[in-house]
Order: structure tokens, then C-alpha cells, then sequence
């Protein structure tokens, strides 16, 4: 029978390879939730109920849509080039898939500390822009080409601006490594979005691009290019596209809560009497739970009753369990962390809902004279204000 | 574990290389290209140096390659595939490579071995606690600082020739 | 030292790089082009002046930037080579411009961006600095080349140049990293004290690689065959820009990489000597058959980079003096004829042949007769600068033991005097079948004549005001 002390080295060895394991086994079942979550809260903006039918309040429309897209046929269209088409969705999924790795969850929760943490993620994306351009390529048809050739365009475009954003913040911070930006936000007790707003505005409106989100989806313009690059695909092919551009959402609202929101920290992380935050986590998910009391009383079949009912009382359970000091230690990094990153993706959808889409011109237009000459500028004065401030305040 | 390393990227690069220069389609060439290059971001990351890697990466995947790639798809790739990628030579040149690499095989086999890291290189280990990005920004920020700042102009220079070439009036 | 200081090490460079970027920030806005090629001019004489000021007063000398680049009389040598060239071909380039219709600022801009990066090949003591340089230098040639972009041949030689330069650039980049691998750094001195324990084979293979790059960029045999399409493609202006200025950067490399760097590595001496023998015979049995003027005079000039190798090849102080001074007579006559050229050409270069050269004795002595004088330069004859070139070539090639070298060089001298007597015997013994009305040389071009053509006989009569200069260059080779 091994010691405690014995588990627990197990544990620290073994803690990046369960992580890595939890996200690639939860993700996809997490990202299908987000698609649920983007439908409500159009629905919502749109005073629709959205969907309704599988599992109460469509709480089960997520599986059943990727138990349908597993099972669909696997459709090859002849006269496609199928080597690269058949690689092509995989290289986004793998590439955002990889980028979790330096995500910090928690200061203690994390699959790998790099120093250049922050280049390794721009890396990864940048790399991903591939699998759009190969597949509309591959597809062998116009549409898809069509999409591919502007996404390639877009997305290098906005890549230089979203470069100048994280710059910004990684000159603040004076490290790339990610889980130090943090650390660093938390000694300066200040959250790098009021020292960097206009870096942040750069950033959000350059990922909303890099993510090919309306007002900037572009490459699969449904009105204009029927479902652009993705057009030939279907199946699980074209859902791992959804997978891969779900995934780089997150993970650029990953970075956004690392860089500018103190990422795993609460609100104000060194005032003392506002440690009452750190039970937010226990109090949303009891609040959360109760919600889902009330509701099943509301639901019409008994079925829905049960299943609302036995969700509820089973966040409740996980709630009270959070409110354990010994375990509040653990779940508040991640708990905020994903709450932030939370915030941020409906952030995403309030703008997709609310902004009519770009003409390409005026998409590149904004990318070249806007976004970049704000983003140098943005640069400049930074670098100016951190070198008057090496200079002229720490010498006192 | 590190040889093991070494000789699987350098296989790759070699094997990607090679494929890249014998695919009849432009694509495929492109794409053994971008697996050329990132066989040397992991040469690159095996010795250490993430953040060239890093930028490797960056520049040549994400920037350049996929600048090709959008060019290439552009072009009417149907008719490059009818014609024939080597000229009549190929035999000769195989010949002149084959020679040129058992001269390169044979000059390193007779060497007598690399040399002694110079001084200069000394202060790597005290170095290696300040990490990778500290170290590269020092030796481009302090040693290399012309290099660097006269690159600018080798761009600007590269940029107004492009526009010169290629604009309708300049 | 400051960075200030350091920087007023490269006066020239930072005053002409200015000076490029000013004239592109203004050219959207003026609307003569003129009046950028006078701002260009003047950046030019400013930093001629400049560096002049640096060298008599001892200021800013020596090493800058961690021994990267170095600001000695070799350095200033060179600069001002390039800047007398470059001001000259912009002075010529005013009338020529005008007439193809394509003068816009940006001509001007890419001389100065030349000339900063031929200055930097000049001073750097560093190969990452040399390859910097040496690609900025490049690069401007190579848009430079292809500015008549309406003309095909024009387009094709840019084309041609671009890609047999950058597959050169590489095998220079190739040379560089092995030299780098056997030796463990990039500065010249560091590697001349590191190859005796290092990789001797490495060694030879970086060397040797390198040689084939700096042999293409200075058009020896047998990288030459881009030569005569590119001087006969680009605008002549640029032709005459490009085959002294570039070509006399690439040698001040090729010198301060080979004498300060490499000189242990003593393996390539027959590669020297084979290339010299090849470039002047293949350079003057070309020539011998060209009845185009400017591919004739390409040809001549991988002849003449026969000769300086020939000096190089003695890898003495003499030898290299010879080098230097040899390149500053061949510059100043070799823009010179190709200006006379330049002004000959016609709309689109029409009248380029040497046939049009008939009669030109009679329709405009005086032109005629400055051609003459650079021809005969060019071949040597005495009174001219060429003559001691050719003088100190032979005799630091008979001095370092090299008789057959010196011989060789001789009969090549002999093989040019056909060719460039032809081209003579053609503007005063030969009638032209229909004259046409030769253009009247306008001020600048008047200039650039009074100019080169007082160079050519001061260097003839005074060379040693020049030659003790370039052996005080070649000394620090060493």
C-alpha cells in the first residue's frame, strides 16, 4: 500500500498527462454544449425558445447532433484531390487541440509552462489557417475555393494586428510565458486591460477575424458562398471543422482572460475583504442548481421533470462541495478562469448577433489601415510609457 | 533519447524535401515544404531554442507558406501537371549532386573534428537561467543591433521593388 | 561609445539611407522627379564629404558596433568609389530617365539604397553584416535592372539576375554557415584565429562555396554567363552604375573576406588562379564576337574581372593594392563609356549596335573622342589610368612569383586591343549609311564627361596619389 506522500508525487507527475487526457476526452462533448449555448442565446437576442425537443429545455440536442453527424455517411466527392482532402480538417482540430496544452487553468492546472508560451500559441493558430486553406482547396469546386483564397487573406491580415495586440501586453507583463503574465497581474494587483485597452480592442476584434466569426465569416459567407470552404465536406468531416472552430474561439478567449483579465485570479486578488468572492464558485453553482429545481416543476413531461430535477440537485451537490474551504483552493483558479473565458465567448455571440456582416473590401480595409496602424501605434506609446517608466519611477 | 530525436527530424526534413521537389502538383509540394520547415522548428526546439522555433513557425508556416499556397491556388495548376517537372538534364545533375555529396560526406569524415567552443560561447550555461527569449533579445538588442536595424532597410528595399515591379503605374 | 558615435562610423550609410527613405516619403507629392534626383545628388556629396572629413581628421575611426563593422581607409576607399560612381549615374541618369519616360522617384531612391548596402559590404568585418549588405546591394540592382518594365529584354534580364543572383546568394549563405560551423563565429579576425584548429576540410568547403557566390556577384568565369543579358537588358544608366559600383562592393568583400578572414585556409589559391585565367579569356574571346555595344562592354568587364582577380590571386599587400587601384581607374572609365552610351541609345535603346557608331567621329568630335579615351583606357594604353593598372597587376603578379600569370594577363591585354580599336576604327574610318542628328549633350551629361574623363588622365598621369592610398587599404587587410 503505497503513502499518502507517495500518491500525491504520483499525482504531480501523472497531473499534466490527466489534463491533457480531460480535455481531448471533454472537450468535443464541451464545445457541442458551447453550439447550445450560441443557439439559446440567439434564440434569446432573437426572442425565439431555440431548441427544445431532445432533453428538457434541449439540454440533449448536442449529443444527439453528434451521434447524427458520426453516423452519417462519409461522403467523398469524385475529382477531389482526397489525400488532402481527408487531412485537412484534422490539421485545425490538432493545432487547437495542442494550443490547450500551455493554457493555465489555475496556477496549479496546466499541461506544460513554456517560456514563449504565448508565441507557441500564436504558432499553433497560425498554423491552423492551413486546414481552411487545403480544404477548400482540396474540395476541387468554387465555392470552397472561393472561401479558402479569402480566408487565407483575412487571416493573415488580422494575424499582423492580433501580433501588435498580445505584443502590447506581453511588453507589460515583460514575459511570454503564460502563466507569469498572470503572476505578474496579480504583484501589480491590476488587470492588464486598464493598462492596455486599446491593445485589447485590437485583440478582440483581430481574434473575432482570426476565428472567422461573424461580422467577419467571411470564408463561409452563407449568403454569398453557401457554406464557403466547407462546402463539399459533411459528416464528421465538416464537424470537425465546427470542432477546430470551436476550439480556437475558446482558445483565443483563453488568451484575451490571460493577458488582459488576470486570468485564473478573482476580481481584486490582494484585497483582503473581498475574499468572500472566493466563494462565487459554490454560490452560482447552488444559484444554478435551484434554477433547475424551479424549471422542473415547470416541465410538462414527467420524464423532463426528472431529468431537470436530478440535474439540479446534482449541481447543488457539486456546489455545497465547492463550498468546502479545504476544496475552495482548488476550484477557484479554475472556476474563474473558465468563468472569464465564459464571458468572453458570449461576448463573441452578442457581437455575431448584433453586426451585420463585412464586404470584403471594407474587411480589408479595416485590417490594413485601422487595425494595424492603431496597433503600432498602440506599440509605441507602450514602449514609450514602460521606458519612461524604467527610467524616471523605479529610481526612486 | 537526443540522437533519437535528431535523426527522426532530420529525416523528416530530408524525406519532406525530397518529396517536395519530385510532386507533380504545386500543392503537394507545398505542403512536404511546410512539413520541411517545421521538421527544422523541431531541430530548432531540440536544441533548445524555443523561441526560434517559435518563430519559425510563425513566419514560415503561418506567413510565407501560406502566402505560396495562395498564389499557388491561383494559378492554373491542370496545365503544370501535364508537363514534365525535370528537364532532360536530371541525369547529369544527379550525377553532379552525387559526386558533390560524397565530397561533402568525405571533407567532414577526414575533418578533424568540430572545435573547442570559443570564449564567446563560454557564458551559455550562467545564460541558461535567463531563458531562451531573454538570451535572443540580448545577443539581437546588444551585439547584433546594426544587423537588425539595417534589415529594416534590406525590407524596405525588397518592398519598394516589389511595388515597382508589379504595380501598373508607378 | 556611444550609439550616436557609433553610428556617425557609418556617416555615409545613415546619411544616404535618410536620404532614400526621404525621397520616398516625398515622392507621392512632387510631381518632377527632377528635383528628387537633385536631393539624391546631394545626399551623395554630403556624405562624400562626410566620410572625406572622418578619414583627414581621424574621427570616428576604427571598429563599431562589437567589432562589426570597421571604419578604416579600406572602407573609405571603397565609399567613395560607390558615391562617385552612383552621384555619376544619377547626374547621366537625368536625360535618360526623361527620354524612356520612366523617371520617377523611386530610381533614385533604390541608387542611394544600393550604396548604402556597397558601403556596408566595404566596412563590414562580420559576415552577417557582409550578407546584409551584400543583399541590400543586390536587390536594388536587380529592380534597378528591370525599371524599363515596358521593355521585354528589360524585364527578362531583371528576371534572369534575380534568380541566378539569389541561387549565388545561397551558395554564399551555405559557404557562411559551414565557415561558421568549423570555426564557431561570424567576425573575420575570429575566424582567422580560430581556422588552424578548426575542421580544415569544413573550412575549404565554406570557403569554396563562399568563392562561388562573391565569383557570380563579381561576374568571373565561369558564373558570368548572367553578364552580358543583364547589361544589355538594364537601363544603361544602371549598366553603368551596376558594373562599377556592385561589382567593385562584391571585390571589397570578396578581399576582406578572403585576405582577413580565410587567409589561413590556404586551399584556394587555384581556384583564384583558375578563375582569373578563365574570366579574362572568356571575357575577351566573348567580346571579340559581339556587335552589340553594351554586350561588348559586358563582356570586356568580365575581362577586367579577370585582371583584378589575377592581382588577387597573388594574395599579397602589392597584389591587393594592385586589386584596388585597378578597380577605381576600371570604375571611373567604365562609367564613363557606358554613359557616352547611355546618351548614344536613342528612345527604347534603338541605336545600341556598334554599327550606329559610324561617322560618329564626324557628327560629334567631342563625344567621340571621350569614348575613344575610355576604349583606350580600358585597354591600357599609357597616360590613361588603365595603363598602370595593368602595369601594378603584371608587376605584383611577376613579384609574388607568378610570371605565367603575368604573361597570360599580357596576351589577354593584347586580345582586348581588337575589339576595343574596332569600336574606334568604327566611329572615325567609317561612314554611317543614313546619319542621324546626334542629340546634343546636355549640362549634366557635360559633367559627368568633364569628370570622367579628368579621372581617367589623373589616375594615368598621378596614380600615386590613389595607389599609396590603396596600399594603405590593402595593408590592413593583413
Amino acid at each position: 500500500m503505497p503513502s499518502t506522500a507517495q500518491i500525491l508525487d504520483w499525482l504531480t507527475i501523472a497531473k499534466p498527462y490527466i489534463i491533457m487526457g480531460l480535455v481531448v476526452a471533454v472537450w468535443p462533448l464541451v464545445s457541442g454544449y458551447i453550439v447550445l449555448m450560441e443557439r439559446k442565446v440567439m434564440a434569446d437576442m432573437q426572442v425565439r425558445l431555440g431548441p427544445m425537443r431532445v432533453g428538457p429545455h434541449g439540454l440533449l440536442q448536442p449529443i444527439a447532433d453528434a451521434l447524427k453527424l458520426l453516423i452519417k455517411e462519409d461522403i467523398i466527392p469524385a475529382r477531389v484531390d482526397k489525400w488532402v482532402f481527408w487531412f485537412a480538417p484534422v490539421i485545425p482540430v490538432l493545432t487547437a487541440l495542442t494550443a490547450f496544452a500551455v493554457l493555465p487553468f489555475s496556477q496549479r492546472y496546466f499541461v506544460a509552462e513554456l517560456n514563449v508560451g504565448v508565441i507557441f500559441i500564436l504558432a499553433m493558430t497560425s498554423i491552423g489557417v492551413l486546414g481552411i486553406m487545403l480544404g477548400g482547396w482540396a474540395s476541387n469546386s468554387s465555392y470552397p475555393l472561393l472561401g479558402a483564397l479569402r480566408s487565407t487573406a483575412q487571416l493573415v491580415s488580422y494575424e499582423v494586428a492580433m501580433g501588435f495586440a498580445v505584443v502590447a501586453a506581453v511588453m507589460v507583463a515583460g514575459s511570454l510565458d503564460m502563466v507569469n503574465i498572470v503572476k505578474h497581474q496579480q504583484a501589480s494587483g491590476v488587470w492588464f486591460i486598464f493598462y492596455q485597452p486599446i491593445g485589447f480592442f485590437i485583440y478582440l476584434v483581430a481574434a473575432m477575424a482570426e476565428t472567422n466569426r461573424a461580422p467577419f465569416d467571411m470564408p463561409e459567407a452563407e449568403s454569398e458562398l453557401v457554406a464557403g470552404f466547407m462546402t463539399e465536406y459533411s459528416g464528421f468531416r465538416w464537424a470537425l471543422y465546427f470542432l477546430a472552430e470551436y476550439s480556437n474561439i475558446f482558445v483565443v478567449c483563453s488568451i484575451a482572460t490571460t493577458l488582459f483579465f488576470g486570468g485564473w485570479l478573482r476580481p481584486f486578488p490582494n484585497v483582503a475583504w473581498l475574499n468572500f468572492l472566493d466563494w462565487a464558485p459554490a454560490v452560482m453553482l447552488v444559484g444554478v442548481g435551484a434554477g433547475c429545481l424551479y424549471l422542473a416543476g415547470k416541465q410538462l413531461s414527467a420524464a423532463n421533470k426528472i431529468g431537470m430535477g436530478v440535474l439540479g440537485a446534482a449541481i447543488i451537490a457539486v456546489g455545497l462541495a465547492f463550498g468546502v474551504p479545504m476544496v475552495i483552493d482548488y476550484v477557484s483558479g479554475p472556476f474563474w478562469f473558465l468563468f472569464k473565458v465564459a464571458v468572453m465567448i458570449y461576448m463573441f455571440m452578442w457581437a455575431r448577433f448584433t453586426f451585420p456582416r463585412y464586404r470584403y473590401d471594407q474587411l480589408m480595409q479595416l485590417g490594413w489601415k485601422w487595425m494595424i496602424p492603431l496597433g503600432m501605434a498602440n506599440l509605441l506609446v507602450t514602449g514609450v510609457l514602460i521606458l519612461v517608466k524604467m527610467q524616471y519611477w523605479s529610481a526612486k | 533519447m537526443d540522437q533519437f530525436f535528431f535523426y527522426m527530424f532530420s529525416a523528416v526534413i530530408l524525406v519532406m524535401a525530397l518529396l517536395c521537389v519530385t510532386a507533380k502538383n504545386a500543392v503537394h509540394s507545398a505542403i512536404f515544404l511546410i512539413g520541411t520547415l517545421l521538421g527544422v522548428a523541431g531541430l530548432y526546439l531540440h536544441l533548445g531554442a524555443e523561441f526560434l522555433a517559435g518563430v519559425q513557425v510563425i513566419l514560415y508556416v503561418g506567413g510565407i507558406m501560406v502566402l505560396f499556397l495562395f498564389v499557388i491556388m491561383l494559378v492554373n495548376i491542370d496545365q503544370t501537371l501535364k508537363e514534365a517537372i525535370f528537364s532532360g538534364q536530371w541525369k547529369l545533375g544527379l550525377i553532379g549532386v552525387a559526386l558533390l555529396g560524397v565530397e561533402l560526406v568525405w571533407f567532414v569524415a577526414k575533418g578533424t573534428g568540430l572545435p573547442e567552443k570559443p570564449e564567446t560561447h563560454a557564458a551559455a550555461p550562467a545564460a541558461a537561467q535567463l531563458g531562451n527569449v531573454q538570451q535572443v533579445g540580448d545577443v539581437l538588442f546588444q551585439s547584433y543591433l546594426l544587423p537588425f536595424e539595417i534589415a529594416s532597410i534590406l525590407l524596405l528595399v525588397a518592398m519598394v521593388g516589389a511595388v515597382v515591379m508589379a504595380k501598373k503605374r508607378i | 561609445m556611444s550609439y550616436l558615435d557609433q553610428t556617425l562610423h557609418l556617416f555615409p550609410e545613415t546619411v544616404l539611407a535618410v536620404a532614400g527613405t526621404l525621397i520616398m516619403v516625398l515622392s507621392p507629392t512632387v510631381k518632377n522627379a527632377r528635383w528628387l534626383g537633385r536631393i539624391a545628388l546631394f545626399a551623395l556629396v554630403l556624405a562624400l564629404f562626410g566620410s572625406h572629413v572622418s578619414y583627414h581628421h581621424g574621427e570616428y575611426m576604427g571598429s563599431a558596433f562589437d567589432g562589426l563593422v570597421t571604419n578604416d581607409a579600406f572602407a573609405i576607399l571603397f565609399r567613395q568609389l560607390f558615391i562617385i560612381v552612383a552621384a555619376l549615374a544619377v547626374l547621366s541618369s537625368f536625360d535618360y530617365l526623361k527620354r524612356e519616360g520612366i523617371e520617377t522617384g523611386e530610381y533614385y531612391a533604390l541608387i542611394l539604397f544600393s550604396v548604402v548596402g556597397q558601403g556596408l559590404m566595404a566596412c563590414s568585418t562580420d559576415l552577417v553584416m557582409i550578407f546584409i549588405g551584400l543583399e541590400i546591394s543586390s536587390i536594388s540592382t536587380y529592380i534597378l535592372t528591370g525599371y524599363r518594365r515596358h521593355d521585354a529584354r528589360g524585364i527578362e534580364a531583371a528576371l534572369k539576375y534575380f534568380l541566378l543572383g539569389s541561387f549565388a546568394t545561397g551558395f554564399l549563405l551555405y559557404g557562411i554557415a559551414l565557415v561558421y560551423g568549423a570555426t564557431g563565429s561570424t567576425n573575420l579576425a575570429a575566424i582567422r584565429a580560430a581556422i588552424p584548429q578548426a575542421n580544415g576540410p569544413l573550412v575549404a568547403m565554406g570557403a569554396a562555396l563562399m568563392f562561388v557566390g562573391m565569383a557570380f556577384k563579381v561576374s568571373g568565369a565561369p558564373f558570368q554567363v548572367w553578364t552580358p543579358d543583364v547589361y544589355q537588358g538594364a537601363p544603361t544608366p544602371v549598366t553603368a552604375f551596376m558594373s562599377a559600383a556592385p561589382k567593385a562592393a562584391a571585390f571589397a568583400m570578396f578581399l576582406r573576406v578572403f585576405l582577413t578572414g580565410l587567409t589561413p585556409a590556404a586551399g584556394y589559391f587555384w581556384l583564384l588562379w583558375g578563375c582569373a585565367v578563365l574570366s579574362m579569356f572568356v571575357g575577351n574571346l566573348g567580346a571579340l564576337m559581339q556587335s552589340n555595344i553594351k554586350r561588348m562592354l559586358a563582356y570586356s568587364s568580365i575581362a577586367h574581372a579577370g585582371y583584378v582577380l589575377a592581382a588577387f590571386t597573388t594574395r599579397s599587400a602589392m597584389g591587393g593594392a594592385a586589386a584596388i587601384f585597378y578597380l577605381a581607374v576600371y570604375s571611373v572609365t567604365n562609367v564613363g563609356a557606358f554613359l557616352v552610351v547611355a546618351h548614344l541609345a536613342g528612345k527604347d535603346e534603338s541605336t545600341v549596335a556598334i554599327s550606329d557608331y559610324r561617322g560618329l567621329g564626324k557628327r560629334h568630335p567631342v563625344l567621340a573622342a571621350c569614348f575613344t579615351i575610355f576604349l583606350l583606357s580600358l585597354l591600357g594604353v599609357p597616360l590613361t589610368g588603365g595603363f598602370f593598372g595593368k602595369f601594378y597587376i603584371v608587376t605584383s603578379a611577376v613579384a609574388a612569383g607568378l610570371p605565367g600569370l603575368a604573361i597570360i594577363t599580357m596576351i589577354n591585354s593584347a586580345i582586348g586591343a581588337y575589339y576595343y580599336l574596332r569600336v574606334v576604327v568604327t566611329m572615325y574610318m567609317e561612314d554611317a549609311e543614313s546619319p542621324a542628328a546626334t542629340p546634343a549633350v546636355p549640362a549634366s551629361g557635360t559633367l559627368v564627361l568633364i569628370f570622367t574623363v579628368i579621372g581617367v588622365f589623373a589616375l594615368g598621369v598621378f596614380p600615386t596619389m590613389v595607389l599609396e592610398w590603396a596600399s594603405q587599404a590593402a595593408d590592413i587587410l593583413k
